[in-house]
């Protein structure tokens, strides 16, 4: 047997291995291939996904075949003189109509599918998610809770430049800080939007990929049928950080969600009692200097670097205008506001943290003002005066 | 213009207006491009091959792909087939040169400045461009590096370029065939080029006209893609997406016409259902104009777009199809050999066909939901392009080039070649389809540890890729140095054509002085 | 292969060309009417439709749902007064929406209108509404801005519930941004 024989032979094995392996895989957690989900609506793409393989692996292994057969018999040393025909009408209308009933065929389930997706009526609650980069805050719209969702794999599990990264945990680039949690078996529909550049929210567990575009509202919806942890992440490329915004949906029973949202209320009310404490008294120089170190570590320090030195486009903050000629009142309110790629950490942190944060940009790395900010002064600034 | 003599040195090159030279520089861009955006592509696999971040910054990463994305397709493949169009359509249609033949140079010409200004980009303070090579506004408007003019000029030249490019392949067409060669006797390549350069002439304006607006977002003060203007930045999309689907057809459909010469050549057998061939052709290129959308399933466009969307992408298969199946009837009953440009374009017609199954798949809606923007996309469109587009790009090479250069290649090291490309092909690429599948999402540096096994293999796989058109490179140079001696008039055997049938290797500086009787 | 005949086709190609410039231009515009009449991405109509007494639908209610929120670096306040409200096609309906500007400066805010889902956009018409125009605050002042709005009795059986929301923009001038960004 020739080199080119063995090697079609092989690809052919290749192609049904693949086909086997699809089988073979677990169908709850796979790596392999798509998710049956646990939602009725990802269980029917699942369907159609696993039909679509069969037919169309079908299509292209009597494509290859053929091609097999031809390579084979039809060799010169097997075939000599070589047939003369260059048309036959019957063969080109058979492989014009035949591929177009497969196509139709394979519409029909798709297009009820497809309506059923898209039909976000008669809703149970809503969530409004949106993107920011690289974060996602979630607003409950039914129970008054909102709060933001961002990646929790620390830095030294991930920056392996000095081949020194800590040991991965399993849920490596999975992980959050606040997890969404939703009730199952309601229809949850979700509204979907972005606050910089355009995102797209993923939980392929729930067959769900639509995305956040700043200034417009978008709908989609899923009836969780299993408690468990579904993650996804951002599928559509928005900026440097883009594969570590990830998504984690804890879906729990009605209960326990009915729980959950008065804790959040609970915890809610007792920030905000904290918050008011922590404004209400004046911090030390060192105590704003050591919270706002952590606070810039964990917030900023993402685009500004660490140093204070900046990134590509994201400015440095080390002796700019910003951080040591402005006064801290327009330094605080830029970071409370934001401005275009710079997000509103207003909404995001507690007045003594941005306090603590204003205070350490304006005294860390050399830029030395001496200027303190006061958590009162950001409730100031917040309202206003 | 009807003697033999021509410049020699460096001003052969900057001044030539001659059909064969300009071909030669293009074929050789393409090269160069080729291997610096397999440079990055490679920077990029590197990254990838375990979790964690070892090489670059997120934001690095981003311009790597943005910057293999624009180089490879407008700096590998477009120029690849604009040079075998140089070569061949003269030759082909029995044409002394092109028609245009200074607008040929200045096509050219303008290439190496185009790219010259994206590549210094990498150099510029803020980084090169990073948001992708479909340049989403408003990544790319309001949140964009300053080298975002640079990319915006650079693309603005290109278009340029291509546009004359494809305006002398159409005037050539119409005025220079051999008399006799009508329209319907015209070769395949012929027939897939001018449908090309009518795609090119029809959609490089809308892309101008894209990059021109995200100009004017930037710096003058319109929104047409920002919301708080009352623009809309999915707007953006659908206006890339109609230049954009279009594109790539352009990168596929001489591809198309190269495999319809090389098969009939090595299976001794004219090709099946010529004139099916040419309409399956023209309603492809049709429908790229009707489907755009379809690269959007997910930006929540109303039921009813995406129904018609999916519908009218189905449709493709069908010319699509007819195109497999006549390869495949061509060879039925022929009488095969497999010299390396038949084993190329064999491989073309089995791995296009695999991106052709994930492409249907790709079109229905619900799924597509699910594999948009995933490494199973990514996997469809390489597919497509590298044993599409440049596997097809590399059997002309190996089938022409005795024309060309007059000298035979080493067939074993061609084959060698082949065997190397087309296994790492596949450990590179197929690898993608179920990494995308299990959820690994596109253009991201790191991912979870569930993918770490086949982005290794697709890293390793790339490497190999790379290696192997190093051995290209070589075959190359060896074949224009002397190769494995003079090559015939006819070259290969079951060689049909005009190039073949009527000229000598290497072919004369001009193609045909009289025009030759077309029957 | 004579020049005339050259010259002929080029300048044919040149048209098809210059042709699709123009075309890619002309995008905009009939993406924009595209939008309106199929309701893609929710874009609303930003004109003022007139309340002609269609006829009230009793039978049927129609939760809408207000969203409110404030692009970056923009310092107001800007809410809905209420975030739902039922009604019944056809029938008028004002909803209030405050705005404040907490800021030391004078500054102008457009707001910008998208409704999920898109298709419901084509039936909902507004009689009044503060995002038709742009707004001047000065530091300090605050408002209560009326939008009179009415679902058109013909809104498709299966939707229940309309999104409208809007998100405030700085529209004062571009040149102050970037003299807060250095």
């Amino acid at each position: 047997m020739s080199l080119l024989k063995k090697v079609m032979s092989g690809l052919v094995l290749f192609v049904s291995m693949i086909m086997g392996s699809l089988w073979a895989a677990e169908p709850e957690y796979s790596t392999l291939n798509l998710r049956p989900g646990v939602t009725d609506n990802s269980q029917l793409v699942y369907d159609l996904h696993m039909e679509v393989v069969v037919i169309m692996f079908a299509v292209a292994a009597l494509v290859f075949a053929a091609i097999l057969f031809a390579v084979i018999r039809f060799r010169k040393s097997k075939n000599p003189n070589p047939a003369k025909f260059s048309h036959s009408t019957t063969l080109e209308i058979i492989w014009t109509v035949v591929p177009m009933l497969i196509l139709i065929y394979l519409t029909k389930p798709a297009i009820s599918l497809l309506l059923d997706m898209e039909d976000t009526s008669k809703a149970d609650m809503t969530v409004q998610v949106t993107g920011i980069q690289w974060k996602w805050k979630y607003k409950y719209l039914d129970s008054d809770i909102e709060f933001i969702s961002s990646l929790s794999t620390p830095a030294e599990q991930y920056n392996d430049y000095e081949r020194n990264a800590a040991e991965k945990g399993e849920n490596y680039l999975l992980e959050v800080d606040n997890e969404v949690v939703l009730p199952i078996g309601k229809k949850i529909r979700f509204l979907i939007t972005a606050d910089d550049v355009i995102h797209s929210w993923w939980v392929p567990d729930f067959a769900v990929k639509m995305d956040a575009i700043p200034g417009f509202v978008n709908e989609t919806w899923a009836k969780i049928n299993e408690p468990g942890i579904y993650r996804g992440v951002c599928a559509e490329l928005c900026g440097r950080l883009h594969g570590f915004m990830p998504i984690v949906v804890r879906a729990v029973p009605q209960a326990e969600y009915d729980q959950w949202v008065e804790k959040k209320l609970a915890e809610k009310a007792e920030a905000e009692r904290l918050a008011a404490e922590a404004a209400a008294r004046s911090w030390s120089m060192e105590d704003l200097m050591a919270q706002g170190k952590e606070v810039y570590e964990a917030k900023c320090a993402v685009c500004h670097q660490s140093n204070g030195e900046g990134l590509g486009t994201f400015p440095a903050l080390k002796g700019s205008k910003v951080a040591t000629v402005d006064s801290a009142d327009d330094h605080a309110r830029l970071v409370i506001l934001g401005l275009n790629a710079m997000p509103k950490f207003g909404e995001e942190l507690s007045d003594a943290d941005l306090a603590a944060v204003v205070t350490y940009e304006r005294n860390a790395w050399g830029n030395d003002t001496g200027d303190t900010v006061q958590p009162g002064r950001i409730a100031e600034l917040k309202a206003g005066k | 213009m009807a003697h033999d003599h021509h410049p020699t040195g460096l001003s052969r090159w900057l001044f030539t207006t001659n059909h064969k030279d300009i071909g030669t520089m293009y074929l050789w861009f393409s090269f160069i491009m080729f291997l610096i955006g397999g440079l990055m592509a490679l920077g990029i696999r590197l990254e990838l091959f375990q979790p964690g971040l070892q090489f670059w910054d997120p934001n690095f990463f981003n311009t790597l792909t943005t910057m293999h994305g624009l180089i490879m397709v407008f700096g590998a493949v477009m120029p690849a087939f604009v040079g075998l169009a140089n070569w061949l359509i003269p030759m082909q249609i029995g044409a002394p040169d092109m028609a245009l033949p200074r607008m040929n140079n200045w096509s050219f010409w303008i290439l190496p400045f185009a790219f010259g200004l994206l590549l210094s980009s990498l150099f510029m303070e803020g980084g090169a461009p990073n948001f992708g090579w479909t340049f989403y506004a408003p990544l790319s408007t309001k949140f964009g590096p300053p080298s975002t003019d640079f990319f915006i000029f650079g693309v603005h030249l290109m278009g340029i370029s291509s546009i004359m490019g494809a305006i002398n392949v159409i005037v050539t067409v119409f005025n220079m065939r051999a008399p006799g060669m009508t329209l319907m006797k015209m070769p395949m390549f012929v027939w897939t080029w001018v449908i090309t350069a009518f795609l090119l002439i029809m959609v490089m304006p809308v892309l101008a006209g894209a990059v021109t607006m995200m100009l004017t977002d930037r710096h003058f003060g319109t929104s047409f893609f920002d919301a708080a203007g009352g623009g809309d930045p999915v707007m953006f999309q659908h206006i890339f997406w109609f230049f954009g689907h279009p594109e790539v057809y352009i990168m596929i459909l001489p591809a198309f016409g190269i495999a319809s010469h090389i098969i009939p050549a090595f299976s001794r057998k004219p090709l099946f259902g010529y004139s099916s061939m040419v309409y399956a052709t023209a309603s492809i290129a049709f429908l790229s104009f009707i489907v755009w959308a379809h690269h959007m399933f997910t930006v929540g466009m109303p039921v009813a777009g995406e129904l018609y969307f999916m519908i009218a992408t189905m449709i493709i298969a069908v010319p699509t199809g007819v195109k497999i199946f006549n390869w495949v009837a061509t060879m039925w009953r022929g009488s095969l050999t497999f010299e390396t440009p038949m084993l190329f374009a064999l491989a073309f017609v089995v791995l296009f066909t695999l991106g052709g199954v994930s492409g249907v798949m790709l079109a229905m809606t619900p799924v597509d939901k699910q594999y948009h923007d995933t490494y199973f996309v990514v996997a469809h469109f390489h597919y497509v392009l590298f044993p599409g587009a440049i596997f097809g790009t590399i059997a002309a090479v190996y089938y022409w080039l005795p024309k060309w250069t007059g000298n035979m290649y080493s067939e074993f090291w061609g084959k060698i070649h082949f065997w190397f490309s087309i296994i790492a092909v596949n450990l590179t690429f197929f690898p993608m389809h179920f990494s995308g599948l299990a959820g690994m999402q596109r253009r991201v540096p790191d991912y979870n540890m569930m993918f770490e096994g086949f982005n290794q293999m697709s890293s390793i796989g790339a490497f190999m890729l790379g290696f192997g058109q190093i051995i290209f490179l070589g075959v190359l140079i060896h074949c224009i140095k002397g190769g494995k001696g003079k090559a015939t008039d006819k070259v290969w055997e079951g060689a049909e054509g005009l190039e073949f049938t009527h000229l000598p290797s290497p072919a004369p500086y001009h193609s045909f002085e009289q025009s030759p009787e077309v029957k | 292969m004579s020049k005339a005949n050259n010259k002929n086709v080029l300048f044919k190609a040149i048209g098809i060309t210059a042709l699709m410039t123009v075309f890619a231009f002309a995008m905009v515009p009939l993406y924009n009417v595209f939008c309106e009449i199929t309701g893609i991405n929710g874009k609303v109509v930003v004109s003022e439709a007139l309340y002609d007494e269609v006829e009230t639908d009793t039978n049927r209610t129609v939760t809408i749902e207000f969203i409110t929120s404030i692009n970056r670096g923009m310092p107001w306040e800007f809410k809905s007064t209420i975030n739902k409200i039922d009604v019944h096609p056809g029938e008028l309906k004002e909803v209030m929406f405050y705005a404040r500007n907490y800021s030391q400066k004078t500054i102008t805010g457009q707001a910008v209108p998208s409704v999920a889902p898109g298709q419901a956009s084509f039936y909902l018409n507004k009689t009044e509404c503060f995002c038709f125009d742009q707004q001047t605050l000065k530091p300090g002042e605050e408002i209560k801005m009326p939008m009179k709005f009415y679902i058109d009795p013909e809104l498709p059986e299966h939707l229940h519930t309309v999104t409208m929301s809007y998100v405030l923009f700085n529209a004062t001038s571009k040149g102050s941004d970037s003299v807060a960004a250095n």
